[in-house]
Formats: structure tokens, sequence, C-alpha cells
């Protein structure tokens, strides 16, 4: 198991460091700088800007330059906004997505995981119908429609939330219910479809035929196997949602990473673009190689020995 | 089952009391509040580093230059009391007030002042001010803040033309006679900043201005409360300014009409066209629209055939219909423009744009015809060759696709609409790499030089390849003098040459500004060129 781990570990890394450097150089090949605005600055001052962040160095030279120093974990200070540094503007931003985010995450397996199983346990009646309605509408209707739609009707007309802004808990709640929609749906479509496989497979009745109760046969044999899926989408699903989404931040105007990550690219500010993408894909793995660890408490199918995985 | 419903039922409507209580109380404001869109972070709050509107904004509450605008956008004074101007117009020796104190406590001095410009200027600060040539007035400055390649360098800051003589007497030397110097000073590049002071974060921030630094939540918010230490501190009435930074102009305008926001649309938010346009349709009473002292307009890339041909030019300025591109298509109330210098900026004794007329050419179709066909007789060709007219993102695109149309009416021409990404868009203007593109200028300060000396030969913002010597020679006889009637002469024959007899780019509209303002929201200013005084602000509910 450490060998297996391990060995994704490695991985992880190798990944990371191709990314780190096709992200540089594909930055670089855009037209444009972090300087270029509608009033030009005079090019004596511009060139002596661009000397100080060392953008006038050959390209290689940029490129080792920033290796050495992300590998001493140093992300550098922002071109656009210049007493902040990387590090600092993803810290606090990410402590917003990541908050919402978390929110909805949990929001999302709760609300999904037990429509789901309502509807494979009441298949082909009234809920589950309801619910796969429901759920449909919920995959195909994209969030920032419903973001916009339950802004208008609850803060707009009803007043009831503030439009955007979170000065109090309760504004939490309009993007939370927006960013969750979509994993609802989409949890609550994969928890039914292999609860109904598994309620039909022959350890459930033989749970059935030693007499244990509905709710244990539920909870303990149905639901163990049926949520595995889940699992799995929950990985990248939890890397998507904390860091952020562009479209529920800009209406709920919420200083979360996914603005920055899109203003960082529009800006060419190339420290901040490195240093999200750096993040995001940091998240990504983690969020996967933990899915990996899960999976070998979960199912218990999978058992490692000697290196070899067998699934 | 019936119970469970019932619970559920009475619990919704339970939970929906509470939060529409809390939303309530939440959205009520306490007095003296002022809370407005910045859209977003600004990028510094430096004032080395600052050069865009966001940033400026923040800064004119928490600081105050040598001298400041009043509600009639005249020269006041602010830290200096009073100022003396020496006979050639080259010398001012400003008078600091006694009571100027830094937020926290400490007076306010020429030495602050000093420090400040020449911090600005240094080409070593760390990184490199942007915005230094709007010091390069100062004796020196230019020659200071340029090191490499430059034989006139100056490296010893002591020569540069800005000394305080004691704590209270600032002397400012000048390269030449420059009438609106007063007005550089109340700019804030021209701010002054505290040696020790940090602009980070609200934690060690000092400021001189009306308020200070209470909070900066990046990317969220930033709040400003009264500096109890300035000198004219009864004239504050707020007590609060609070700024959100918030993307969307659909949320900024729910925001308003909830009462979230006290002020929606320009200098740093925006009203969403369609939304505008209701407004301005049912008259609503919240909404002000203001000429301001900018001008849009489209560039030629005089350096290309066949726009090097000044008739070309011309044909296709007149072409077209400046009226009912504002009236149809922007619907903001712009007005048209056919000169080059914007209404709202001053000449010798009222506007220049009175003054001056900006009747260097008519809308006229069929001469515009004619002027096609000489131009394009003389460029050796038969037909106007198929050309793009580029542009970015955001209103651009409906008022291009206006004009293209225009043209293909009435001159038969065809041309091929660009959209590209702002920095792409920039790159290509900037090394002409265009045949015809959107451009807009707006004034950096009120005088119509901050027009006319963009299109001179060595301009580094001169991207349509003009060069004409008379017009370099009027641009620099401008300079030398400290006459306004003869500066403003010079530079009105120099924008006859610009657009008159070459049509080197193409005016559309002066721009508008437009904003909501809740009616209980009293005394803010909008200046000539839309910057938003908030500082005098009273609420009067």
């Amino acid at each position: 198991m450490v060998r297996y781990l391990g060995g994704k570990l490695i991985n992880i890394v190798f990944s990371l460091l191709i990314l780190a450097t096709a992200t540089f150089f594909l930055m670089k090949a855009v037209p444009g700088d972090p300087f270029t605005q509608e009033k030009a600055i005079p090019p004596e001052i511009k060139a002596n800007i661009m000397a100080h962040y060392g953008l006038d160095k050959p390209i290689g030279e940029q490129y080792l330059i920033y290796m050495k120093k992300l590998v001493q974990f140093d992300l550098g200070l922002s071109m656009k906004s210049q007493d902040r540094t990387v590090t600092s503007i993803i810290s606090q931003s990410f402590g917003t997505s990541a908050k919402i985010g978390a929110f909805a995450i949990v929001i999302s397996v709760i609300i999904g995981v037990y429509l789901g199983m309502m509807a494979a346990l009441r298949h082909r009646k009234l809920v589950d119908n309801t619910a796969m309605f429901l759920a449909v509408i919920g995959i195909s209707v994209p969030n920032f429609v419903i973001g916009s739609m339950i802004q208008y009707f609850l803060s707009v007309k009803l007043q009831i939330f503030h439009v955007a802004g979170l000065e109090s808990p309760i504004d939490y709640v309009l993007p939370t219910i927006a960013l969750s929609t979509l994993p609802i749906a989409f949890i609550a479509r994969l928890t039914r479809s292999t609860m109904l496989e598994v309620l039909t497979s022959d350890y459930i009745r033989t749970a059935k035929a030693k007499g244990l109760t509905p709710r244990a046969i539920l909870w303990q044999h149905g639901l163990r196997n049926g949520i595995l899926p889940v699992v799995t989408y929950l990985g990248p699903m939890t890397a998507n949602i904390i860091t952020g989404s562009v479209v529920v931040e800009q209406i709920f105007g919420l200083p979360g990473l996914g603005a920055y990550f899109v203003d960082s690219v529009m800006n060419r500010d190339y420290t901040l673009i490195m240093g999200i993408t750096i993040f995001y894909a940091v998240i990504l793995m983690a969020a996967r190689f933990i899915t990996d660890v899960l999976y070998i408490f979960v199912d218990p199918r999978i058992k490692l020995s000697g290196g070899v995985v067998k699934s | 089952m019936k119970k469970k419903l019932l619970l559920l039922v009475s619990l919704t409507l339970v939970l929906t009391g509470i939060l529409s209580a809390c939303g309530k109380s939440g959205s009520g404001t306490s007095d003296q509040t002022f809370r407005m869109n910045l859209t977003t972070e600004p990028p510094s709050l430096d004032v080395a580093q600052a050069q865009d509107q966001v940033s400026f904004t923040v800064l004119s509450g928490l600081f105050e230059g040598l001298v400041r605008m009043d509600a009639k956008g005249e020269i006041a004074p602010g830290v200096a009391e009073k100022w003396d101007v020496s006979d050639d117009g080259k010398k001012y020796t400003f008078h600091l007030r006694d009571n100027a104190k830094w937020s926290n406590g400490d007076p306010v001095t020429a030495q602050d002042f000093e420090y400040s410009w020449k911090r600005t200027l240094d080409p070593k600060l760390n990184p490199p001010a942007p915005y230094a040539y709007q010091l390069y007035y100062v004796k020196n400055g230019q020659n200071y803040n340029i090191a490499t390649d430059n034989p006139d360098h100056v490296s010893d800051p002591s020569q540069v033309g800005v000394k305080a003589l004691d704590d209270k007497t600032l002397e400012v030397d000048l390269e030449n006679p420059t009438p609106y110097f007063l007005n550089i000073a109340a700019f804030f590049t021209a701010y002054p900043v505290k040696k020790d002071a940090k602009f980070g974060e609200a934690e060690g921030y000092i400021s001189n201005g009306p308020f200070k630094l209470k909070s900066w939540k990046h990317g969220d918010s930033i709040e400003l409360v009264p500096n109890e230490n300035y000198w004219d501190k009864d004239s504050i009435k707020l007590k609060d300014v609070k700024f959100l930074m918030v993307k969307d102009p659909n949320t900024e305008f729910s925001m308003y009409k909830t009462g979230q926001l006290d002020w929606s649309g320009l200098p740093t938010g925006s009203i969403p066209p369609a939304q505008l346009d209701k407004l301005r349709q049912e008259n609503n009473k919240e909404l002000s629209i203001k000429g301001i002292a900018s001008t849009y307009f489209y560039n030629f890339n005089n350096t290309k055939k066949p726009f090097d041909n000044a008739k070309v030019r011309e044909a296709l300025s007149m072409a077209i219909n400046r009226q009912d591109i504002v009236d149809k298509v922007t619907k903001a109330g712009q007005t048209p423009a056919y000169g080059f210098v914007s209404t709202g900026i001053h000449g010798v004794n009222g506007e220049y744009r009175s003054e001056v007329k900006d009747d260097y050419f008519k809308e006229d179709v069929a001469k515009a015809k004619e002027l096609l066909a000489e131009g394009l007789k003389e460029e050796g060709m038969t037909k106007m060759p198929e050309f793009s007219l580029s542009f970015n993102e955001g209103p651009h695109k409906t008022i291009a696709e206006a004009i293209a149309n225009m043209w293909k009416e009435n001159l038969g021409i065809d041309v091929k609409l660009e959209l590209q990404e702002w920095k792409v868009f920039l790159k290509n203007r900037q090394s002409l790499n265009y045949d015809v593109a959107r451009a807009g200028w707006g004034a950096d300060y009120n005088d119509p030089m901050t027009f006319i000396d963009l299109y001179t030969s060595k301009s580094g913002n001169n991207d349509i390849g003009f060069k004409n010597p008379e017009y370099d020679a009027l641009v620099k006889e401008a300079y030398s003098t400290a006459d306004q009637q003869k500066r403003v002469d010079a530079m009105a024959k120099a924008e006859q040459i610009l657009i008159g007899d070459n049509m080197a780019v193409m005016p559309i509209y002066y721009y508008s500004s437009n904003q909501l303002v809740k009616p209980y929201v009293k005394n803010y200013v909008v200046d000539y060129s839309g910057n938003l005084d908030y500082t005098r602000i009273s609420i009067e509910k």
C-alpha cells in the first residue's frame, strides 16, 4: 500500500512539473504583458518596470528563475496588485471560496444521497418521478441562471436576503444554493441508479432472508455499496467547488478565487496566473489522491498486495 | 405523513420570518454612511503606484494635495493655504498650513511632499512608478526618472526642482511655464507621503486627507472613516464610506435598487445598458447624465495604404451619421464629436469647445463619395479594398456594426469586424498592426494639451503613425509660453491640422457619465472628467 500511494505521489509531482512548464510558456506566448494599457506608460518607464520584474531577460532564463523560486515555495509578488504576494491573494480568496464550497458540498451530499435513495426505494412511483424531474432541471439549468433567478426573486422582489456581499452568515445561503443545485442533482441520479442495482443483488436478498430489519439492510448493506460512485465523483467535485465558481462569485459579488483566476489572465498578471494554476492543480490532484485512499476503505474488493493493483 | 407536512410548512414559515427580519435589519443604513461600488480591487493604494480610476477614487478621500478642487471645479487651498507664482510662471512657492496633520497626528510638512515626489521619480523605486511622468513638469523630473539610455540623466535627487525650504514652505521649479500646474498639484501623483507609511493593508496606512483607511478586505470591500486630525474636519459630514467590489453590473443595479448601495454607475461602477435605456425613457429622477472630458474615436493607421491618404480618411469620417449613433446605438446621452478635444475642458476664459468650435468638417455623403474616388485614384486603386475594423469587448461591437453598416450603405465599402481580447487589441494598436481601430482618450488635467500632445511625433501614445512637423512646432510653442491666449491659439491650430486638414483620427462622440444617486445623497461633486468628490457628501434622510 505504501508503494501504491508513493507511486501516486511521485506521479503527482511529475504532473505538476509538466503543468507548470506548459503554463509558463503558453502564458508568455499570449500577446501583451501586465503593463500594456490604454494610456501607454512612456517606453523608458516601462522598460524600467520590465527590468524590475526580470521580464527583459530571455524566456529560458525567466523560466529557470521562476522554477527555482517555485521549488522554494516562493510564488512571488502579484504584478497587478504590487503590494501583495501571490500566496496572500490565494490564501485569502481561497478562504472565501472554500467556506461556501464546503457548505455546498455537505448540502449536496446529504440532500443528493437522500433524494437518490428515496427515489430508488419508491422506484417508478411519484417520489421517484418528482425527484428525477428535479434532478433533470438541476443538471440542465446552469448555475448562473439559478443564481440570477433566486437573487431576483428572493433578494430584489421579496427582499429576504441581501443581493450580494458576505456581511452576515445569512448571506451564505444564496451562493450555497446556486453552487449546490448541480451536484445535488448529479448525486441523486448516481445514487438512485446504483441503489437500484444494489437493491436487486444477491446479498441484499440474503440479508432479507436472514431477517435483518429493512433499516439495517438499507444503511449497512445498501448504502455502503450504493455510495461508491458518489465517492468517486466527490473528489473532482470537491476540487471544483472549493476553488470557486467564477460565475456564482460574480453574481453574488464574492471575493473568491475564481474571479482572481479570470482577472489574472486578463491582466497578464504572470505570477498570479502561475500561482493559481499550480494551486488549482494541487487541489485537484490532492482530491483525487484522497479519493483513491478512501476507496481502499469503502470498497472491500480493492485489495493491495505486492504493489499490484487489483480492482 | 400529514403531521410531517404541517411541521415542514410551519418550520419553513418560521425560518422565512427569521431570515426576512435579518435581511431587513441588515440592509438599513446608519446615518451618514455612503456606499458605492468600485467593481474591482484597487491595484494599489500607494500614491506612487496608483494609475487607475479605482485607486484614484479611494485615494482622493484618503489624501489631500497642496491644493484641491472645490465644488465649482476651481482650485482651492488644500494643505497649502496660499502660494506665489513667479512672473515667468516657472517657480511656485507653496505655504503650508500649520494645522495640516497626518492621520497619526504628526504635522504634514513640506519635506513630506519633497519625499513623495522624489520617491515617485526615483528610477530605483521598487517597483518603478508607472505614473511618474505626471511629475515631469518639475525641473529635472524626467531626467532624474529616466536612467537608461539618457545622456542627460541626473543621478543626484537634489537637482530635482522640488525643495522644502523649511517645514512649511515648498519651492517647486518647473521645466516650462505650465498654467495648469495647480491642476497637477491637486492630482494624486502629487499627494504627500509619510516616510514610514505602509500601503498594502489598512494596518500602518497613514494618510492626510479627510478620511483614513479603516479596513481593506481584499477583493471584497474597503471602509473609510473620518480622519479626526484633518484640518477641515468640520466640513466632513460622513461617518463611514464603504466601497464594495462587485463585478457584475446587474448585481450592482439590484444592490442599488434594494438599498445596499447609495450610488451606482460611473466613475467606478456601471449601469447595465438595458436598464439605462429604461431609466432614460421613464425620465428617472435618480439618474444623472453629464458630459465628461473624454472622446471616443477611431484610429486610422496613417502609415498603411489606403489610409495614408487624407482624402480616404475624410471620406470615411464624413460618411457616418454621428447623431444616429448616439441616439440609436449608444443611447447614454453622449454628444456627437467633430473635433478631438472633448467638451468640458478650459480654454482662455470659458470652455475651450465653445471658444474653438469643432466645425472642422461636416457629414456629407455626396462629398464623401467624391473624396473617396479622388483618394483612391491618388493611391492608384480602383476600388476600396476590404479592410478590418478592430475593437475590444464591451459596448464597442454594436457601434462598430452601425458604422460598418453606414460605410456599406453610403460608400459601398466592405468592412471586416474584428473583436480582439483587450491586451491583444492594445498590443496590435500600439504596434500599428491594424487598419482602423476603436480608441478613446480621457483628460488627465483640465487643459486642451492633455489631448493635443498625444499626437506629437515622439508621443508614446501616438498609435496612428501621424507625424507632422508643423503640428510638433505648434505643441512646442504652446509649451513654451504662459500666455493662455497664445497657448489656446496654438493648440487650436494644431487641432485644425489634426482633424481639419488630415483627419488623422475619426472623432465619433464625447463621452457622458451616467449615475444613479439616491435622493438623500447631497453635496457630491462630479468634476469635468467624471471623477467623484464624495468627501463633502452629507446624507439627508
